[in-house]
């Protein structure tokens, strides 16, 4: 391996752990440190002293993790700590957070980072109060993964019935939440079972380790890849000719060329470059730092957002949210607080307390003051206005701070739900908000009336998506229309959505330039999606020529349930085709085609691959609908 | 366009350059603790990338033990011209000759300790309200739990039980007149990132870091660099060997160790294979096991 190769490229994955005092949290994570190699000899050396001195028989993994000296000797793990270790596939951070009932508040830190939660439960105590409570704090702060770890395996004989009652459990109990993916794995923390390999004393679990699911999980599903927001943090001015506006790229991405607005201001302009000090970029994603220069010359500052003109936040002053008190002190209607949102410090009022949430129980209660660790529904007003998302929708523009204006103090986590008259009434017991899909950014998600797990039941089989991607006569709507009659016939419920169509009506004022394509599909992807919530098999052919927009939508359906379908042929075949005569048009310099002239990037890992200059049609379906039956 | 950044580095460097920014935007006089070793550099690095191209915002300002290997002053006068910064530095020998502190004594005499004297008096002196390190969360359990803006009281004290908690990437730096931040943009770097940001980079650092002859003392199972500071005791080994520094703090206490890494790739071998923290060949942490805490508490980064 050289040098800068293969751990230069690694992803990263944040994730935080939680579970109860005693489920085993600091020897898990000791644990995979240990098997990971990522103890070194003189830690290992002075814990077994440490050991020793406490008493422990052998080595005790969870002094590797207890950092301060007060905790060393209470035995308790007091706040967020966090650890890394890096595979040869991942860099992972953990932020490590206590179980007590009084630390809500670090686990809700923890958590605001991470994108993915182990929950740890014992497996001779089972789903207990505070498990539900971790799992509840996850969905809350939009965590799109859980792992479900059952640990002390060993303690229970490495049953599979123990193991499948806890799933059944934990698997009722999440139904209330809507964390989009959540899996299991039967461990033993204390003796390695399961947590990096894989164990043979519980051979019925057919899963992978604890640490192949950590690397493995999908990254930057926490990300909003297409609503383009920049809080302008800082002005960088070295002198007349130069002016550019520094920040990170909360959601979307921006290219030199783009109209642009300023809010508050509203002053329309070009983006003219994408500046970092490696030079000029063609394009800045979600989370990349750089200086952004614009064509016209006008007041931007810091606190200010740059976004895409058809494209805009909610700019309001009055919103709805969900607050984690973090102080000794409670909650006061009427007392003013800093509030920090995006790159702006603003004054803000709590005006009322909707209800409080027991996050044991999930039941909300009347409440006149939210306590240290307790969860409210909140309205707010602020001094000035904020420009916002809806947490689910955007977490960077979603989520906010407040800060005692007095002591200085951070004392509460905000995530933000909509404007205050716009949001309706939930109608379920048991709200929860967590990430998903980009709606239209004043609109506050609600759980569907009938579920789609009702309509599944109904219609006997699986909601599922099958996307076929490639080339212009490449093939796939001929593909795609086989496949859609072949499973109707079969009594599936489909529905076949096909680029010529959409553009006719839904997409009707869209164009062919790259910031139309993606819009295009992300229209697609929000259709497709309630199909799929309506129970269907939703069947999409549509050149799509970016991964990333093709991404976008696949993500906001839960793990495992799309297939993608590459639909390729050489580009010879492809011109020679031409059924609809568009290769002609784009010689004759009317058109710009994705895959010739215009991008076109191939899925990196396909499903199904189909070269249609090398097999039929007829096996082409086939091949789909094989592979399609494992979800249904 | 030269993109050498990929994956969890990338994602590293944008977060430190995002908390540059705002430590640029919500203080008043900034100050970015600079040593020459290779977290300060790799710090310094990233901080002008934040705000290219206007130089630096703030000034680099070098807490000088006095104890210095000579390689790392010749380098950090260098390095500073190259980037073009501003560079103060304050030394712990005027603070023992005004008599605010008492060096130690005896041949286990550190300045470490005394450090912090010059470093809270230069602090007060200069007016700076946010005091940026290169410590990282993977050196030294203690901090783990540090955030990337670290609060500190009149007296220039962390209280680890009072602790802002800091969710997203949202900064609090909000504080009474007197009081002062430590602000860490590196936390979430490891040895190994620091170490592959160097060389994808190509950054520029001290040859103390790469494997070089030099006559050392032996002493507790620690290698120490025989120097002028240094006083061999009668039960000490001297001799020569090929050693390389991990760290290079106070020359007194700076643990070598044996190497022929003598290049940023075979540096970066070496750590993926090693088996030792970086901060285990410092004889300052190794006095307690809660010597990294104690010191942090009275202001020692
Ligand atoms: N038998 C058994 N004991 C375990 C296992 N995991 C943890 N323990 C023990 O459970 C106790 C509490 O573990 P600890 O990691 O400190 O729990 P934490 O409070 O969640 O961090 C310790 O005595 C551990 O040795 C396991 O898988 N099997």
């Amino acid at each position: 391996m050289s040098p800068g190769g293969t751990y230069a490229e690694m992803d990263l994955l944040r994730f935080t752990t939680a579970g109860s005092v005693d489920d085993g949290k600091s020897t898990l994570i000791g644990r995979l440190l240990h098997d990971t190699k990522s103890i070194f000899e003189d830690q290992m050396e002075q814990i077994e002293g440490a050991s020793r001195k406490l008493g422990d028989e052998g080595i005790n993994f969870a002094l590797l993790t207890d950092g301060l000296r007060a905790e060393r000797e209470q035995k308790i793990t007091i706040d967020v700590a966090y650890r890394y270790f890096a595979t040869p596939k991942r860099k992972f951070i953990i932020a490590d957070t206590p179980g007590h009932v009084q630390y809500t508040r670090n686990m809700v830190t923890g958590a605001s980072t991470a994108e993915l939660a182990v929950i740890l439960v014992d497996a001779r105590k089972g789903v207990l109060t505070q498990s539900k409570r971790h799992a509840f704090i996850t969905s809350l702060l939009g965590i799109p993964h859980i792992i479900v770890a059952v640990n002390k395996m060993d303690l229970v004989d490495y049953s599979e019935d123990v193991y499948e009652e806890i799933r059944a459990d934990f698997r009722q109990f999440s139904t209330k939440l809507t964390v989009q993916d959540i899996s299991y794995v039967p461990i033993s923390a204390l003796h390695g079972d399961n947590v990096v390999g894989w164990s043979d004393r519980m051979p019925w679990y057919e899963g992978g380790s604890l640490l192949h699911k950590l690397e493995t999980v999908n990254v930057g599903a926490r990300r909003n890849h297409i609503d383009f927001r920049f809080p302008v943090q800082y002005v960088v001015r070295p002198n007349q000719d130069f002016r550019g506006y520094a920040g990170t790229v909360a959601s979307g991405s921006v290219s030199p060329g783009e109209e642009i607005v300023v809010l508050p201001s509203r002053f329309a302009t070009t983006v003219r470059s994408v500046e970092t000090f490696d030079g000029p970029r063609e394009e800045a994603l979600a989370g990349d730092s750089v200086v952004l220069t614009t064509e016209d010359e006008i007041d931007i500052s810091r606190g200010d957002m740059l976004v895409r003109t058809k494209n805009v936040p909610v700019v309001g002053d009055r919103f709805e949210a969900y607050l984690c008190w973090m102080s000794e002190e409670p909650m006061e209607v009427d007392r003013p607080y800093q509030l920090f949102h995006t790159t702006q410090q603003v004054q803000a009022f709590v005006d009322r307390i909707e209800y409080r949430v027991d996050v044991d129980t999930l039941h909300r209660e009347k409440a006149n003051l939210l306590e240290l660790n307790e969860i409210g529904r909140v309205e707010i007003t602020t001094s000035r206005p904020l420009f916002f998302d809806s947490y689910r929708v955007n977490m960077a523009t979603g989520s906010f701070v407040l800060v005692d204006p007095h002591s200085n103090v951070t004392i509460a986590a905000g995530m933000i739900r909509g404007e205050v008259s716009r949001v309706p009434e939930p109608a379920a017991e048991a709200e929860v908000t967590a990430v998903g899909s980009p709606v239209s950014p004043d609109v506050v998600w609600e759980e569907w009336n009938i579920s789609r797990a009702e309509r599944e039941e109904k219609n006997r089989h699986r909601a599922a998506m099958v996307w076929f991607t490639g080339m212009s006569g490449a093939g796939k709507t001929t593909i795609a229309r086989k496949v859609e009659r072949v499973l109707f016939e079969r009594g599936i419920q489909t529905m076949l959505l096909e680029g010529d169509q959409v553009r006719h009506g839904l997409c009707g004022d869209l164009g062919f330039s790259d910031a139309d394509r993606s819009e295009n599909i992300r229209r697609v992807g929000e259709v497709a999606e309630l199909f799929f919530e309506q129970g269907s098999v939703v069947i999409c052919t549509f050149v799509s020529p970016f991964r990333a927009d093709r991404q976008a939508v696949f993500e906001r359906l839960p793990e495992g349930k799309v297939l993608e379908v590459f639909v390729d042929a050489p580009l010879d075949v492809l011109r020679a085709r031409d059924p609809k005569g568009l290769y002609r048009k784009e010689d004759a310099g009317e058109i710009e085609l994705s895959g010739s002239e215009a991008p076109y990037e191939r899925p990196e890992e396909p499903d199904v691959a189909i070269d249609t200059s090398a097999i039929d049609v007829e096996k082409a379906v086939a091949l789909v609908v094989a592979r399609l039956e494992a979800l249904l | 366009m030269r993109q050498k950044l990929y994956g969890h580095l990338q994602a590293l460097e944008n977060e430190a350059i995002h908390v540059f920014r705002e430590v640029a935007a919500q203080f008043e006089r900034p100050a970015l603790l600079f040593s020459g070793g290779k977290d300060s550099v790799v710090m310094a690095w990233a901080a002008r990338k934040a705000f290219h191209p206007a130089p630096l915002p703030f000034p680099l300002l070098h807490i000088d033990t006095g104890h210095n290997f000579p390689e790392t002053i010749e380098f950090r006068d260098r390095f500073v011209d190259e980037m073009g910064c501003e560079l103060l530095v304050r030394y712990v020998q005027d603070s023992i000759d005004e008599g605010r502190v008492k060096e130690e004594l005896g041949p286990e005499a550190s300045r470490n300790a005394l450090q912090t004297v010059t470093l809270l008096d230069a602090l007060k002196e200069l007016n700076v309200d946010a005091a940026m390190g290169g410590a990282r969360r993977d050196e030294e359990k203690a901090r783990a739990k540090e955030r990337f803006f670290s609060h500190r009281d009149r007296f220039g004290q962390w209280d680890p039980k009072n602790q802002r908690p800091e969710l997203w990437s949202l900064y609090n730096g909000r504080k009474n007149p007197g009081e002062h931040f430590r602000i860490f943009p590196l936390s979430n770097w490891t040895e190994m990132d620091v170490w592959q940001y160097i060389h994808l980079e190509e950054i520029p650092i001290p040859e103390l870091y790469f494997a070089h002859e030099r006559e050392v003392v032996r002493r507790n199972g620690v290698l120490l660099a025989h120097t002028e500071f240094i006083q061999a005791l009668p039960e000490d080994e001297v001799s020569v060997e090929t050693v390389r520094f991990r760290t290079i703090g106070d020359a007194t206490c700076t643990g070598a160790f044996e190497s022929d890494a003598r290049s940023v790739e075979a540096v970066i071998r070496e750590t993926a294979a090693a088996r030792i923290t970086e901060r285990g060949g410092r004889s300052d942490d190794k006095r307690s096991e809660a010597a990294m805490e104690d010191r942090k508490r009275q202001g020692y980064f």
